[in-house]
């Protein structure tokens, strides 16, 4: 009877070992990891259709999420597309493959001051393709906000007190007290920090809600004067009420770029550049751009753009404006306690 | 009187928070706007552009033929392991059902994560996984429906049978299966619409391009959910109420027929 039930075991676990074998994947064959919602759907069947490479499609909602699903190993992307500071993070850990992105055919469509932000995370370019972009900054309602805004001020000086929503998110709300007081968004330093906290607790009191992806909609049916918003969510708003206006405050705010990497795990280089290649190329890019409309670093496509659209700050930021503007950085473990803490105490007051 | 009233109100305001949320949504489908807070004006267009995704159409194809195939083979096996349950000693009978009856309590997340450490020692993940996920989540509930049937059914026609001459297999079909049909319909119904319901250990478990309908709505939350959405699930709920509906009527129908027939 014993050794019946070794035998089965041992048929169960031979059969479960060749599975894997029905899987193989042909080598013309892209895993591709993305957020939702941040392709044109036929732009994949487009680039199968010029390449003969199938692309396997996958999607996530945040860069932790990505960052787990790849690290836990179960499936091999070969490409990735996330935030500034996973991108760094991935590179740090070695999970990024190097690219020579200089070789590819549209490589000049991405402008110059791309390269130039993403060496904040990716030095030297080597692992990282800008693909989107955007800021965050102010929508206001120019029908109910008489004075001109353009500084983070509006939030602060009581005003609008009860009007106002600030964003739900520890970071990029302790990015605007930050950068009203002139510092960096990045800063490490535990006295200024301490102030930015103490600056957004005295503003507790004015703020309507702590919102995300609510705070777009608040500031459309008109239940809120202003809030803090990121670009794309305002441009999406602009087109619902057309009395909404953004802008990025004149002392900076936070400006992300969304890149993509070939993984470490990605044995068809080749294959890799030639969908980032396609990426680049100037009516795919314009295909993405108009499904999701956020800002997109490729020139050919800000150039043809037909003159109302590119006059739109939320879309295309004027060079002048992302001065002040600074992309994230990882965090060190005492500074995000820290962040934690602070955070928690303003939440909770 | 006065009790009537209130307790009139209260049933009101019950159904009221039940499908005000519904409703809602299903005056969102009409929305031309895109908007959430804007109306638009009334519009079909989304129901026709569901039809046109073929993201959306692939996705409702894979759940329900997941829906289908794992409520069947968790049917299956859960038949044979019930039968064998209910043949077992007072103790090991204990013992085995205290064990099928812990995936039914465990917390979704763990038995995703488990599962897809599992599985990717083993095999590649795809509809495959997710189908062998699905199936070992529905069995207890395959278990649960059909056991209690068992239990109250007289196991001495089965021997009867048996007696006068049928095989084993023959009497199976013949007496076991047709007595416990409601308790199979039950399971499997269960189990068909656990696998609809689940998020969790699909998501853990799914390969890439691999999209149920929960998995394809969560990937939409970044960017905000697209009408189509809205038009989808409406839609879904006029099946399940009119579906309701049909099984109320033929029940009350039935139900005068045996009235009839008892005159």
């Amino acid at each position: 009877m014993k050794k019946k039930s070794v035998c089965m075991l041992l048929v169960l676990s031979m059969a479960l070992c060749i599975l894997p074998g029905c899987g193989t994947k042909s080598s013309d064959t892209l895993t591709v990891f993305n957020y939702g919602e941040y392709i044109e759907p036929e732009m994949l069947e487009k680039f199968t259709a010029e390449t003969g490479i199938k692309v396997n499609y996958e999607e996530a909602t945040t860069p932790e999420e990505m960052y787990t699903k790849y690290t836990a190993g179960a499936i091999s992307y070969d490409l990735l597309c996330t935030s500034d500071y996973m991108i760094k993070r991935l590179i740090d850990e070695g999970q990024a493959q190097e690219v020579d992105f200089s070789s590819m055919e549209n490589y000049g469509n991405i402008d110059e001051k791309f390269w130039t932000l993403s060496q904040s995370f990716d030095p030297g370019n080597k692992y990282a393709l800008p693909y989107f972009w955007g800021t965050v900054g102010i929508l206001y309602n120019t029908k109910k906000v008489s004075k001109p805004v353009d500084s983070w001020d509006v939030l602060f000086d009581g005003e609008y007190a009860g009007q106002i929503i600030m964003q739900d998110s520890m970071r990029d709300s302790f990015m605007v007290a930050l950068k009203y007081l002139g510092y960096s968004l990045n800063t490490t330093d535990e006295a200024q920090i301490r102030e930015a906290a103490e600056l957004l607790k005295s503003q507790k009191a004015d703020v309507a809600s702590y919102l995300v992806d609510e705070a777009r909609d608040e500031i459309v049916a008109e239940n809120a004067v202003m809030g803090v918003v990121y670009s794309g969510e305002a441009y999406l708003g602009h087109d619902f009420n057309n009395d909404l206006e953004y802008v990025i405050p004149k002392e900076g705010s936070n400006l992300w770029i969304d890149s993509w990497i070939v993984t470490s795990k990605c044995k068809n280089t080749e294959a890799a550049k030639k969908f980032l290649d396609f990426l680049c190329r100037e009516d795919v890019a314009n295909a993405n751009f108009e499904f999701i409309y956020y800002s997109t670093p490729n020139k050919a496509v800000v150039d043809n753009m037909d003159e109302e659209l590119r006059a739109n700050t939320a879309v295309v930021p004027t060079d002048e404006s992302i001065k002040g503007c600074e992309v994230y950085e990882a965090l060190d473990a005492d500074t995000t306690s820290l962040y934690n803490n602070l955070w928690k105490e303003i939440k909770s007051e | 009187m006065m009790g009537k009233a209130l307790g009139k109100i209260y049933i009101v305001l019950v159904v009221l928070f039940m499908y005000a949320p519904i409703m809602v949504l299903i005056a969102l489908s009409f929305n031309a706007s895109k908007s959430r807070v804007i109306w638009g004006g009334f519009t079909l267009k989304w129901y026709r552009t569901l039809f046109e995704s073929s993201a959306i159409i692939s996705a409702i194809g894979t759940t329900l033929l997941l829906a289908l195939l794992s409520a069947a083979i968790a049917c299956i096996i859960g038949l044979t392991a019930s039968l064998g349950i209910y043949a077992m000693k007072k103790r090991d009978y204990k013992i085995m059902l205290f064990f099928t009856n812990i995936p039914l309590l465990n917390a979704d997340i763990v038995t995703g994560i488990a599962l897809m450490l599992w599985f990717v020692k083993f095999m590649p993940l795809g509809f495959s996984s997710v189908l062998v996920a699905h199936v070992t989540f529905n069995i207890p509930y395959v278990i649960l429906c059909i056991l209690p049937k068992l239990e109250t059914m007289d196991i001495r026609q089965f021997e009867a049978a048996r007696d006068l001459g049928a095989t084993s297999f023959y009497a199976f079909v013949k007496i076991l299966i047709p007595d416990l049909m409601p308790g199979i319909f039950a399971g499997f119904f269960m189990a068909f619409t656990m696998s609809m319901d689940d998020f969790v250990i699909t998501y853990f478990t799914k390969g890439p391009g691999v999209n149920t309908l929960s998995t394809l709505i969560y990937g939409e939350i970044r960017k905000g959910i697209k009408p189509e959405m809205y038009a989808l699930s409406s839609l879904l709920f006029f099946i399940v109420l009119i579906m309701l509906i049909i099984v109320n009527i033929s029940a009350r129908d039935n139900k005068d027929k045996s009235d009839l027939a008892a005159y």
